[in-house]
């Protein structure tokens, strides 16, 4: 009982095998895909392992305080920011190989000429609740 | 209403469907939609027999799902309105539920989900809540749990290893939703050892005890985590400490000693404890011997080196930490306490980040980071 955080980058991952962008992609092609990543969701919600999926946009906002009184500054976006997310799952599993093994299926979504993408996914386990059996006895 | 009396008669009024001979799954579904009847009527009309009353409706509502169903493949065979006379449930039909629901074909997070709903009587709302999951996929893990069950017979007996295991994981993680899952572990581990002749199920209930005695006492105010030297022992629960430690003494007298009543006995010297130093760390160390022996586990000689340090000198720690592996969990933590607590605190601060860096939860993260910056605040002075 573990949550893990599939990550995909529109950049920032290593280069795919089947590295076309999608706007190379026939329109059957981009189908095809979109119902692989629709019907992996589905596949997880009935082994109930299924948390949360989204995309995000790929323009974004750079925001920080600018003191007491004053409105937040806004900057960006900025073209040199080496690391930009594409959207993200987040799962359930039992074990950080039953992780792996859905993270690798998830990189096998079809893209140019149908065949399976390859595409670099980030997997990063969530930090958990705290036991209440410590396995720490100094704790 | 008592929610928890009412929650405490649903393995048994589940055990009387399935002895009727409905099957596992639909009685199941049958014995909550009672459970939610039961929170709706029983304040304005409370039954006189309760259970009576939940065998009677679930057993309505199992009948009607069984009829929408048949009706909806057209099929006409109806099922007889009166139960069969089926065998006279027997005294350990709720042990039977805990085998079938932590039957070893079933995924740990499976059992624990299975475990909650059928045994204790929880919605999957609830349970989706505890382990911040979508209930739409709590439902399914439900559902896909009882289908992996379906085909084990009701009558099978079980191993009780397997039962106290995901009665640990209940007791041990989870979030808080609006259940608190340890006090139904212990709810679900009580019901368990009044039901089997067995020292380890009492072991894990003596070990639950004399946890939940200090769990005030592990929390600062502000949500940080108060380690066992720093804690008030005044906060400690001296009735709770009490109780598991009869519970224990009882089952160490069987001579069957195991895994829980080991780490029972450790608690329980903890508990005894008026202060840290006052701890009697050299049979502590003794007890973590029988647990190296039972489970030759690395992380017991993790924590082993940690007792050895308190009761033999940081020294001795440090060389039984020096015989483990160092990329187990917690070892950089525990090498940390040792090099602090033999007088570098350099090597302890640097460690403590590392420890930090790698603590697979934000309470201990925030904590280890915590005693980094209080080493290398005191470098700086």
């Amino acid at each position: 009982m573990a949550k893990y955080l599939l990550l995909k980058h529109y950049r920032g991952a290593p280069a795919p095998a089947n590295d076309v962008p999608m706007d190379q992609w026939t329109p059957e092609e981009i189908s095809a895909h979109v119902r692989y990543m629709n019907d992996f969701a589905a596949r997880l919600e009935e082994t109930g392992e299924f948390v949360d999926g989204q995309a995000l946009a790929p323009e974004g906002t750079w925001v920080r305080y600018d003191g007491a009184g004053r409105p937040p500054v806004t900057d960006g976006p900025f073209a040199e920011t080496k690391d930009l997310i594409a959207g993200w799952m987040v799962i359930d599993v039992d074990s950080h190989e039953r992780a792996v093994e859905l993270a690798g299926e998830l990189s096998a979504a079809p893209g140019a000429g149908g065949k399976p993408i390859h595409e670099w996914l980030e997997l990063r386990p969530f930090l958990a609740a705290s036991p209440t059996v410590t396995d720490c006895p100094h704790r | 209403m008592n929610e928890a009396l009412l929650r405490s008669l649903t393995p048994s009024v589940l055990a009387i469907l399935v002895r009727r001979g409905a099957d596992f799954a639909a009685a199941e579904d049958a014995v909550q939609d009672a459970l939610v009847e039961a929170v709706r009527v029983w304040p304005a009309d409370p039954p006189r027999d309760a259970k009576g009353w939940l065998v009677t409706v679930a057993w309505r509502r199992f009948l009607d799902a069984t009829r929408a169903d048949a009706a909806r493949r057209r099929r006409e065979d109806l099922v007889d309105e009166q139960p069969a006379p089926g065998p006279a449930p027997s005294a350990d039909d709720t042990l039977q539920l805990y085998f079938l629901c932590a039957h070893p074909s079933l995924t740990p997070s499976s059992a624990v989900a299975l475990t909650l709903r059928a045994v204790g009587g929880l919605t999957t709302r609830q349970i989706a809540r505890a382990y911040l999951v979508p209930e739409a996929t709590m439902a399914q893990r439900i559902s896909r749990a009882k289908r992996t069950v379906s085909g084990v017979r009701f009558d099978q007996p079980g191993d009780v290893a397997t039962v106290l295991r995901v009665l640990y994981l209940v007791f041990n993680e989870g979030y808080s939703g609006d259940v608190d899952l340890a006090a139904e572990a212990i709810r679900l581990t009580r019901q368990l050892a009044a039901r089997v002749d067995h020292p380890e199920a009492a072991g894990l209930l003596a070990l639950m005890l004399l946890h939940h005695a200090r769990r005030a006492a592990r929390t600062a105010p502000d949500g940080s985590l108060v380690p066992l030297a720093g804690q008030d022992r005044g906060r400690w629960d001296t009735g709770l400490i009490a109780e598991g430690v009869e519970i224990l003494q009882a089952a160490l007298a069987r001579d069957r000693l195991g895994e829980f009543q080991a780490q029972a006995a450790i608690a329980a010297l903890h508990a005894d404890a008026p202060t840290t130093e006052e701890t009697d760390w050299v049979q502590i160390v003794e007890w973590y011997d029988e647990l190296v022996r039972l489970t030759d586990s690395p992380v017991v000689r993790l924590n082993r080196a940690v007792a050895v340090g308190e009761a033999d000198g940081p020294r001795a720690g440090l060389a039984a930490l020096a015989a483990l592996d160092a990329s187990l969990p917690r070892h950089a933590a525990v090498a940390a306490y040792l090099h602090e607590r033999d007088g570098d605190p350099a090597t302890a601060a640097r460690l403590y980040a590392e420890a930090a860096r790698r603590a697979p939860n934000l309470a201990e993260r925030d904590h280890l980071t915590r005693q980094a910056a209080r080493l290398n605040a005191l470098g700086r002075r």
